[in-house]
């Protein structure tokens, strides 16, 4: 419970300007990026160093306080949402020191606030390369990538956040602190916990310190544009260049609707009769990067491409991969609330996904715009909607829901990126079955037993 | 005491626009008060989310969200970097509007914006007895920029440097104007703007003195009163209504093609910030608003753009260099980049030599700067690091309240470094 003393307490350990009680600012942190209602916290944490981090735990889990930790608050699938009762947001950000970047050994040592894309700047200028890049790049913390798996555009062939993580050193409910990994490529010692705090959101352990993974920057890249009058076609290409042997750091897709959209926002001069167009990157040695562009560009053609726009320098790069910038805020100008969703399939099951989608807004009448990775299946559609018609919403409600079983029905997966949350975690037995779903709340009763770290997440209460 | 429910019904007017921010946190990229300290209270999200709650009626604390609308510089970087293009600039200027008129503005507030901004002569009146008595009280600190600092500490003055009001202000020491097109073909009004007025006359002096010797019509006032920008961020409606109209009256005996002003804070007012405003005012007054802001330009854009100046001849010597800040409601509200670039670039004795991000707030955001000293100057501290990182003698801006800004940061630097307008730079070598 939250008395005084215990307000008082935290106080005393955070010091007071640290301890946010008033209620103008604790409404601040009742919301995260979902599209779900916002719940008020009863109070407000912002440890400025690694010790009151620890206790901030400790003292939360003595007192049964159900702990929320919050880094940007971009989560998508509402898993910073607070809890309905006793919630505690604790805030990661101002733990944001880079504490070190080892060009020999290829690692990186940060505290849990430091935002991506600065820590990615940081990383280049030092002359080596962290490829994750999330859409939130710019205000997401590390932490919080990790914490949710974060992707972004160069999954298929960089892999995704987790991928990057070599160690994490994170506190348990009772304010110990727990070490994971290590600063060396090889590592066999122990449980690997820190492959299980990846994707946890929360619920097992408060981050202090991440250990990443740094490799050495492409030399060169070159970019394109193809564009086709079917989905058909542009996903048979999609499935031809990587039979091809070929991995493009990037392959992205927009649909007729997101071109459309795009192209009244921008008039970039976007082909907006086209019903599918990809972008596709490819990077590496300078004779590889040109070997695959001309094969990539082969590919287009054999596969029916109408046009293949290449970019010949980065002025046109630049132009080429505005328009996938553009996608979402194009679409989210639109219609008051934009609805993101990430159910994700086997590559090859993408005609399938993206067909299914336009059935199931068709089937709700709902507005639906669909872009994103189509080189690993990761399709973000994108429903256009207003919250406040509540008839409406029930309708978009219904079709997310469908969105879930088709993807589970392809084969794929509920979450490729923007994790499970409150949002996804009814669908989890669907997915995992009851036997997964069993282990993995025995997993979070033995190390949380009071459930006091983002109850209700991921795997329901 | 309060019918919140009241408040509930006033902030349904900004419903419409609070409801496209999707709450994506990208505004947290953008905003300088964020940077520095990590709230969500300080972020556009963060006030956008706590005023939909007191709409909703589940946050019953006017108080406290007016205390949070408060700290915010209205620089409108979040608006420029908003993806679903919310307009926050509204939201937050009418939501100050809504509060306040719902709890009453405080005494000191009332007592200077509707006290002295809006009764010009009582404003003069203050700052020449105040400019007569500032000697005794303040020392010159830094030659090259001219400032002063509190020769005494107290709990307002700190130890801010700052310009010193000047002792005759542009209004005394210039004539109204209303002089016909010259050669140029062109007729131009001038609206001088406070700090123009009362801290940098020189200044005024020189676009005077630049439009006459270019041959342009000047249809100068020098009753105009302030843009209204203070009274709507304290969320004063009375007062900014006020200031409007009456700059209307003004403006309305003279004839002319473009309205400039040497500051981008009132060019963005006027733009901007007055057409948005049309419900506080007639169908009439409104199509006189639309058509005074449709004219009005920065004065570098007019220079370069629609008077086409020309380069000046070099003068020979050694090159100085000069870092250019862009203000944030130029670059930002009005798009107004290249122009007073392109101004300093006419003068070959100039060389222009770009600071890292120079987009970045200064940290000044008029009142904001007097209400939240420290945090302001801490948002500078970057800013200044940036300037002093070029090679830069002179830094330019054109805006006034960001002078007022560079000023202050720059004063303790030793650098000797000169804070000049680009209109200072063209003019000072045409002599």
């Amino acid at each position: 419970m939250l008395s005084k003393s215990v307000i008082n307490e935290f106080k005393r350990i955070l010091g007071n300007e640290n301890v946010m009680t008033e209620a103008a600012d604790r409404h601040a942190y009742s919301f995260d990026s979902a599209v779900l209602e916002p719940v008020v916290p009863e109070l407000v944490l912002a440890p400025g160093d690694q010790q009151s981090l620890g206790n901030a735990v400790r003292l939360c889990n003595e007192n049964g306080l159900n702990l929320t930790v919050r880094g940007a608050g971009t989560n998508l699938s509402g898993g910073t949402i607070p809890s309905k009762e006793d919630g505690v947001v604790l805030l990661t950000n101002s733990l944001n020191q880079i504490l070190e970047i080892n060009t020999e050994d290829l690692y990186a040592r940060v505290e849990p606030g430091v935002i991506t894309a600065q820590f990615a700047r940081a990383v280049q200028e030092k002359g080596l390369f962290y490829p994750p890049d999330p859409g939130s790049q710019t205000i997401s913390t590390l932490a919080g990538n990790v914490a949710e798996n974060a992707g972004g555009l160069r999954g298929l062939k960089y892999g995704v956040t987790k991928n990057y993580v070599q160690g994490i050193d994170f506190f348990d409910v009772n304010g110990e602190l727990i070490k994971s990994g290590s600063r060396t490529v090889k590592c066999a010692t122990g449980f690997n916990l820190s492959d299980l705090m990846i994707s946890s959101e929360g619920t097992l352990g408060v981050f202090s310190e991440i250990t990443l993974k740094l490799i050495p920057p492409p030399q060169t890249r070159q970019s394109m544009l193809a564009i086709f009058d079917s989905i058909d076609r542009a996903s048979q290409t999609v499935s031809a260049i990587i039979a091809n042997k070929i991995l493009p750091c990037t392959l992205e897709f927009l649909d007729n609707f997101t071109i459309r959209a795009v192209e009244e926002f921008r008039q970039a001069g976007l082909p907006t009769h086209a019903e599918a167009l990809l972008l596709i990157e490819v990077d590496g040695h300078e004779a590889v990067v040109k070997e695959e562009g001309e094969k990539i560009r082969q590919i287009c053609q054999e596969h029916g491409a109408s046009d293949l726009q290449i970019a010949e320098d980065e002025a046109q790069r630049d132009l080429i991969w505005q328009a996938r910038r553009d996608a979402l805020p194009a679409l989210a100008r639109l219609k008051p609330t934009t609805v993101l969703e990430d159910a994700t399939v086997p590559r090859s099951k993408i005609p399938d996904m993206a067909g299914a989608i336009q059935d199931i807004g068709k089937k709700y009448d709902l507005t639906i715009g669909t872009f994103g990775h189509a080189g690993d299946g990761n399709l973000h559609p994108t429903i256009l909607t207003d919250k406040r018609d509540k008839e409406e919403y029930a309708r978009v409600e219904k079709a997310i829901d469908e969105i879930f079983e088709v993807a589970l029905s392809l084969g794929g997966t509920l979450s490729g990126e923007h994790g499970i949350g409150l949002a996804k975690s009814r669908f989890m037995e669907q997915e995992l079955g009851q036997g997964t779903l069993e282990y993995s709340k025995k997993i979070k009763k033995a190390l949380d037993p009071g459930n006091i770290l983002n109850p209700g997440k991921i795997i329901g209460e | 005491m309060q019918d919140l429910h009241r408040l509930a019904e006033m902030l349904r007017e900004i419903e419409e626009q609070m409801v496209c921010c999707m709450k994506c946190g990208m505004c947290q990229a953008a905003c300088p008060l964020y940077a520095q300290t990590g709230r969500e209270a300080d972020v556009a999200r963060g006030k956008i989310a706590l005023l939909e709650d007191l709409s909703k009626e589940i946050l019953n604390d006017p108080v406290g969200v007016q205390r949070r609308l408060d700290r915010c510089l209205l620089c409108g970087s979040c608006q420029a970097a908003c993806p679903s293009g919310v307009k926050v600039m509204q939201i937050l200027i009418k939501a100050k509007l809504i509060i306040n008129s719902y709890l009453g503005l405080p005494f000191w507030q009332r007592l200077i914006f509707r006290g002295m901004l809006s009764r010009p002569k009582l404003f003069d009146t203050l700052s020449r007895i105040a400019a007569k008595f500032q000697v005794p009280f303040v020392k010159s600190s830094n030659r090259a920029l001219g400032s002063s600092c509190a020769r005494v500490q107290t709990s307002f003055l700190k130890d801010r440097h700052f310009p010193s009001l000047a002792k005759t202000p542009l209004h005394s020491s210039r004539q109204n104007l209303d002089t016909p097109r010259g050669s140029s073909q062109l007729k131009v009004a001038m609206f001088t703007g406070c700090l123009v007025d009362k801290l940098f006359p020189h200044l005024g002096e020189k676009v005077l003195d630049l439009l006459g010797r270019e041959q342009v019509g000047v249809f100068a006032p020098m009753d105009v009163v302030c843009c209204g920008i203070p009274a709507l961020a304290g969320g004063d409606r009375k007062a900014f209504v006020r200031l409007v109209k009456r700059n209307l009256q003004i403006f309305e005996q003279g004839e002319f093609d473009y309205m400039i002003t040497s500051c981008a804070t009132c060019t963005s007012t006027i733009r901007e910030i007055w057409p948005l405003m049309a419900d506080m005012f007639t169908e009439e007054e409104n199509a006189k608003i639309n058509q005074l802001a449709q004219k009005t330009l920065d004065v570098n854009q007019f220079l370069v753009d629609k008077l086409g100046v020309s380069s000046l001849p070099s003068k020979g010597g050694e090159q100085k260099k000069v870092t250019y800040h862009d203000p944030c409601h130029l670059r930002k509200s009005l798009g107004v980049v290249r122009q007073p670039r392109e101004l300093i670039a006419k003068n070959p004795d100039l060389e222009l030599q770009e600071m890292a991000e120079p987009e970045r707030c200064c940290g000044m955001g008029g009142s904001f700067n007097l209400k939240h000293y420290d945090l302001s100057r801490k948002i500078g501290e970057k800013k200044r690091d940036n300037i002093l990182n070029t090679d830069a003698d002179i830094v330019s801006t054109s805006c006034p309240a960001c002078m007022v800004q560079l000023i202050d940061l720059l004063s303790e630097s030793g650098r000797g470094i000169q804070v000049k307008h680009p209109v200072e730079l063209y003019v000072d070598d045409t002599r």
